[in-house]
């Protein structure tokens, strides 16, 4: 479904990605892994058109979308839950999910969409009328949540869901994602929290600063990989040098 | 002094300066760009009333609704042809860009038409004076202010209830999230230039007005006091820039009536120093936006 081939990315002379590759398949959750700086964020931020790469090719349903803009990518399918939420804080949840529907609008089935998003988040039919701004950070994890799933994604990007969220939170927005790859939703998941992604994840890249060390099933992972030294710093080059 | 004449007056220059400083914001919420060219779209409608009125003849009513569609174009193509090919780069190509266009407009009005003041038609109606509740005014202050309880409902209907309202909000709130719902970013940057030279023409009809004149300079005091106005009310909402354009008119007018003869020249001086005292005291304006300074690239 997605296939991104020695993709590189840069922030003026500072080069973030060295040609990374990496494959979402349909109906897949596939997690990616690293510490802070690795390039998680950038290769989302890539491949949903935030970020024009450098170099290398981002495959979407056999089309190359690298370099086109935020919006043509989105009608193309990649909704992004972005890093710290962004939800809009001034406007209503109401308006925020109307947004989310921008490009996937159709009266009758707006209404219907709404109903399952309250389904699988009660809270926000709830807060229906409140600005997002009043929302509390689990609340707004699952408003950027609905918001994206609003377009009808073909591939949902999470980044960082569970960041900055209370346990309970954490709890409640993996099992929301669980649930949504159990509605055949194919997921492209950025964690920190490692050990939690790799419970619910088919596959797992890790990304070591701006290249990919690893790439597999979790179980592989496990048993190749000495994820502390990763998460940690302390790993040396040779610990890392894993590959399939 | 405060009497019916007084408020009738306040209001309508409030009104008009709302108008003027909401077509400012527009543009600066969402690109946070201080659009120096938008005095000269007030220039453009003004010249379009001279041209339509003059030598076309047009009946009043068709030159008005022409000058304000002018005056939309041009800010439309202003923003097609001079701020969309900087956009990417620095808000400081985009703030230079402005004076560029600024000054190009207004040595087009000079070169084209001439560099002293044409008289512009206007309708009877804008001379006579009506007495309402015991209070005689002219009629185009009533007007002024009928205009702007117009647009300035239209305007909230439109940010609050339609998609495209709230992918607006939402731009000048967070640009980049914003398009990650799909909405276009030129679509939101065009409507709002379009939404800005719309209000620059119809205060132009109100300003050109008063004196019945155009000329090539008069689009720089209504740049300065939409600028005023929204450093008065706020620079991150859109009811910030109403509300600093009816304190603007407020202490105008207060100042007309409390200054002696002798200082009424310093009128101007005691503005600017009110405006002084807000950036020192109060520097985000009388209305706290909940906007983040994002720039769009």
């Amino acid at each position: 479904m997605l296939a991104i081939r020695e993709l590189q990315a840069s922030y003026g002379a500072i080069r973030a990605l060295h040609g990374i590759s990496l494959e979402v398949k349909e109906g897949e959750l596939v997690a990616l892994l690293g510490t802070n700086g690795a390039g998680k964020s950038t290769t989302l931020k890539s491949i949903c058109g935030v970020l024009k790469p450098t170099g290398g090719s981002v495959e979407f349903l056999g089309e190359d979308i690298s370099g086109k803009k935020p919006e043509t990518i989105l009608k193309r399918g990649i909704s992004l839950v972005p890093e710290g939420r962004e939800i809009f804080t001034s406007l209503t949840v109401a308006e925020n999910l109307r947004l989310g529907a921008f490009s996937s609008y159709e009266r009758g089935r707006y209404q219907q969409d709404l109903e399952e998003m309250f389904s699988l988040f009660p809270i926000l039919k709830e807060r229906f009328a409140q600005p997002g701004g009043l929302l509390s950070g689990g609340e707004q994890q699952q408003l950027a949540i609905a918001r994206a799933l609003m377009s009808h994604p073909k591939l949902l990007m999470l980044d960082e869901p569970s960041l900055g969220l209370s346990p309970t939170m954490v709890d409640l927005i993996f099992d929301l994602i669980v649930k949504l790859r159990e509605r055949d939703t194919t997921i492209l998941l950025v964690e920190q929290n490692a050990e939690r992604a790799l419970k619910i994840a088919d596959r797992v890249y890790v990304l070591n600063t701006g290249t990919m060390e690893f790439s597999g099933t979790p179980q592989q992972l496990e048993s190749e990989l000495d994820i502390e030294a990763v998460y940690f710093g302390g790993a040396d080059d040779s610990s890392c040098e894993v590959t399939l | 002094m405060i009497n019916g004449e007084f408020i009738i007056n306040t209001l309508s220059l409030g009104s008009l300066y709302a108008l003027l400083a909401l077509g400012l914001v527009f543009v600066y919420g969402i690109l946070k760009l201080v659009n120096f060219a938008y005095g000269e779209y007030l220039m453009v409608a003004g010249y379009a009333m001279y041209v339509f009125g003059t030598f076309a003849q047009l009946p009043w009513y068709v030159t008005m609704v022409l000058a304000v569609l002018i005056a939309a174009l041009t800010s439309y193509l202003t923003e097609l042809v001079a701020f969309r090919p900087v956009r990417s780069k620095s808000l400081n190509a985009m703030l230079v860009t402005s004076f560029a266009v600024s000054v190009l407009l207004q040595n087009a009005a000079v070169l084209f038409v001439s560099p002293r003041s044409r008289a512009v038609p206007l309708p009877p109606a804008f001379n006579q004076s009506v007495t309402l509740l015991g209070v005689t005014s002219p009629l185009r202050n009533l007007l002024t202010i009928a205009t702007a309880v117009v647009l300035l409902t239209a305007l909230t209907l439109l940010m609050k209830y339609t998609v495209l309202g709230i992918a607006m909000r939402a731009a000048a709130d967070k640009f980049t999230t914003t398009r990650l719902m799909g909405v276009p970013a030129n679509l939101v940057i065009s409507v709002a230039f379009i939404i800005s030279g719309f209000l620059a023409g119809v205060v132009s009809i109100f300003w050109v007005g008063r004196s019945a004149s155009v000329e090539p300079l008069i689009g720089f005091a209504p740049l300065l006091i939409a600028f005023i106005a929204t450093v008065i009310g706020g620079m991150h909402s859109l009811l910030g820039a109403v509300v600093g354009g009816f304190v603007y008119g407020l202490l105008f007018n207060v100042l007309s009536i409390m200054l002696p003869a002798s200082m009424i020249n310093y009128r101007d001086a005691f503005m600017f120093v009110i405006v002084i005292l807000f950036l020192l005291i109060r520097p985000e304006g009388l209305i706290r936006g909940g906007y983040t300074e994002e720039r769009v690239g």
